[in-house]
């Protein structure tokens, strides 16, 4: 165990809504070892942000969580103490938002924000944090953020969104964080500042000697920068494997079909893509969530969950296709 | 200037297209206007029966100069040239065929469908206003028949557009721009607020809607690997001027811009195959610069890593650097 950062356990979080529960995560194994830059890859409504919020215990007031254990550090988050929640986000946790300009405050300077951060993440003790100034400069120059002194006293609105995301990211690393999740962090920047953006939280996490969990709908993104990819459909995790060869050799059908469906730089048209669309959440299918779409489903299929199988070098997949001799099915 | 134009056969062809907007930035008794260059001077051609890219980064221009197409926004100065009819005037100052010959699919179909109206009545719009029905014939049918055109079925006509997917309603979208049987159509990003598995069928029918009603796309988006895999030839806007110009085959392989070659090499990917189409790494620097405060000179030259004296001082014009392949620099 002591390798292992982060473990979430067959996690279940549901949401009342008028006239029902939204059944939206739906056994989610998910874990990460320290120093490891993890990918969590799905389509919008999947459960991606859902499962980060119940990390961080920020999830609104009307989801539930019947089910299932989050480990960070052997602490089970889910029974945490507001005060050791406070300590543990202020020193373990950080997390950089897809849009930089909601996550920043526009009332107060950079500056300001970045002290209370700074004081915070102390620890609940009320200690006056000295050298504050020192600590956010030196996090600004860390993210190659432009003429930083003058940074501390600018409001949000008065920079550029890639300068945005770039203070946000500053937040996350101002002060040492075992773990650092990035959602979307660039799908609202342009392609050359994603680049930019990329290449420095990938930085910044080799340095820092953190572990990283990179939430994205692009597998491009996860390709470049991950080690190891977990793929999500509707509150499942379906596939998980070492980015390399999940690119290489992707196993559930769902993979399958959404690799197939990335236009290529090489040209040659690209698939179909998949048909239908994510389920209802009030009603889940009862078998596999995925099991309306699939093209190679089966009896089994809409009976219960498929299990996780292990298809070999710690490659999993949960599809009854490859559960004892069944895989001939995707050549018929 | 060269004949970026090509020679025959253009739809429709755009000459030192501007487009300015004033803002005002102070008060309102001391009033001071700055000029926005959203669109400054640019030339292009689109010719009968293809798929003309429009690529660029958020800023760069290429929506004001697809809004100028239809006609929501006036040009401050320059022609547009359809069919040979000058168009370069407000939506409701053009007479109504050239209305019903360009239509827009848009970016997002969740705010471009009115959500209190039902399909039935969003598609019935365009046929009443065109007067696209004969006396005697059911508009019903009508509908039906463009419901089916797009692939959805006929009951689809009763409801609305917020209980359906995103990738239907965008499908809603491309049957309202085709009932007044264009022959021409701008789609402005169709797909980027879509997810991939959705995207591929998005495009592989408007791809193949182009051939069976022989239509003539300008497509815009940011995304080069489906504009690969899309468009014909590609012209790339920087600033609110076309960096470059060339076929899709060409664009690729040759990038001459070093603009070009920035955004190639920013791309995240997810082939070996398409590795190899990669220029050298040109690491992006930098950010789009304001286009109030567009540089003097080339307008590159804060991010270009092979600027000389002459970026500084002169405005680069376009220049054929090879057949059909047309580049905005002076390094080239």
């Amino acid at each position: 165990m002591s390798e292992t950062l982060l473990d979430i356990r067959n996690l279940h979080v549901w949401f009342k809504v008028y006239g029902g529960v939204l059944k939206v995560l739906n056994g989610v194994n998910f874990n990460v070892k320290f120093g490891e830059k993890v990918g969590l890859v799905g389509e919008t409504g999947c459960g991606k942000t859902t499962t980060m919020k119940a990390l961080l215990r920020v999830l609104p007031n009307l989801a539930l969580i019947p089910e299932g254990d989050i480990f960070v550090r052997d602490n089970n988050i889910l029974k945490l103490n507001s005060k050791e929640l406070a300590d543990l986000r202020g020193r373990g946790l950080s997390m950089i938002f897809q849009d930089p300009t909601s996550a920043l405050n526009p009332v107060f300077t950079i500056g300001q924000q970045l002290f209370d951060i700074i004081q915070y993440s102390a620890g609940s003790s009320g200690r006056k944090v000295a050298n504050k100034k020192d600590v956010a400069l030196r996090a600004l120059r860390e993210t190659r953020l432009p003429d930083p002194e003058r940074m501390l006293d600018s409001y949000p609105i008065q920079l550029s969104g890639g300068m945005r995301q770039r203070v946000c990211i500053a937040f996350a690393i101002a002060t040492a964080r075992d773990l650092l999740i990035a959602d979307e962090p660039t799908t609202n920047l342009d392609v050359t500042i994603q680049d930019q953006v990329l290449r420095l939280i990938r930085d910044l996490v080799e340095k820092k000697g953190a572990s990283l969990i990179l939430i994205t709908h692009s597998l491009g993104l996860a390709r470049e920068i991950t080690e190891r990819v977990y793929v999500m459909y509707a509150g499942n995790m379906i596939e998980m494997a070492a980015t390399s060869v999940l690119f290489e050799k992707p196993f559930h059908p769902y993979t399958q079909g959404l690799l197939a469906s990335v236009p290529r730089l090489s040209g040659g048209g690209f698939a179909e893509g998949i048909p239908g669309r994510i389920p209802d959440y009030r009603n889940p299918p009862p078998g596999c969530r995925f099991e309306p779409r699939c093209q190679y489903a089966f009896e089994p299929c809409t009976k219960a969950m498929p299990p996780c199988i292990d298809v070999g070098d710690g490659h999993q997949v949960a599809c009854y296709l490859y559960q004892n001799g069944q895989e001939d099915r995707i050549n018929a | 200037m060269p004949d970026v134009m090509g020679t025959n056969n253009n739809v429709l062809v755009v000459e030192k297209l501007v487009k300015h907007f004033p803002i005002n930035l102070s008060g309102i008794f001391k009033k001071k206007w700055i000029v926005v260059k959203a669109v400054d001077g640019i030339n292009f051609s689109v010719k009968q029966g293809e798929c003309f890219g429009l690529v660029g980064e958020s800023g760069s221009g290429k929506s004001t100069t697809a809004y100028m197409t239809v006609g929501t926004y006036e040009p401050t100065s320059g022609s547009l040239l359809f069919k040979g009819e000058d168009i370069a005037r407000p939506a409701v100052k053009r007479s109504m065929h050239l209305k019903k010959d360009i239509q827009i699919v848009f970016q997002d179909p969740g705010s471009s469908l009115n959500p209190r109206r039902n399909i039935q009545n969003i598609l019935e719009m365009p046929l009443r206003v065109h007067h696209m029905i004969k006396k005697g014939n059911s508009i019903e049918k009508r509908v039906v028949d463009l419901l089916d055109v797009v692939e959805l079925p006929s009951h689809y006509r009763f409801k609305s557009p917020i209980t359906i997917g995103g990738g239907e309603r965008q499908m809603v979208a491309i049957a309202r721009a085709l009932a007044t049987e264009p022959s021409f159509m701008v789609l402005d990003e169709p797909t980027s607020a879509l997810d991939v598995s959705v995207q591929g069928k998005i495009i592989n029918k408007l791809m193949r809607l182009q051939k069976e009603f022989d239509l003539t796309y300008l497509f815009i988006t940011h995304d080069l690997s489906l504009m690969r895999n899309v468009a014909n030839r590609i012209a790339i806007m920087y600033l609110g001027k076309i960096a470059e110009i060339a076929s899709a085959t060409e664009f690729f392989q040759k990038p001459l811009h070093p603009y070009t070659q920035m955004l190639l090499s920013s791309i995240p990917i997810l082939f070996e195959e398409e590795a190899k189409l990669k220029p050298n790494k040109i690491h992006s620097v930098g950010e789009i610069p304001s286009p109030v405060d567009v540089p003097p000179g080339c307008s590159f030259n804060t991010r270009c890593p092979f600027k000389t004296d002459i970026c500084l001082a002169e405005d680069p014009v376009m220049r054929e650097i090879e057949p059909e392949h047309y580049a905005r620099c002076h390094n080239i």
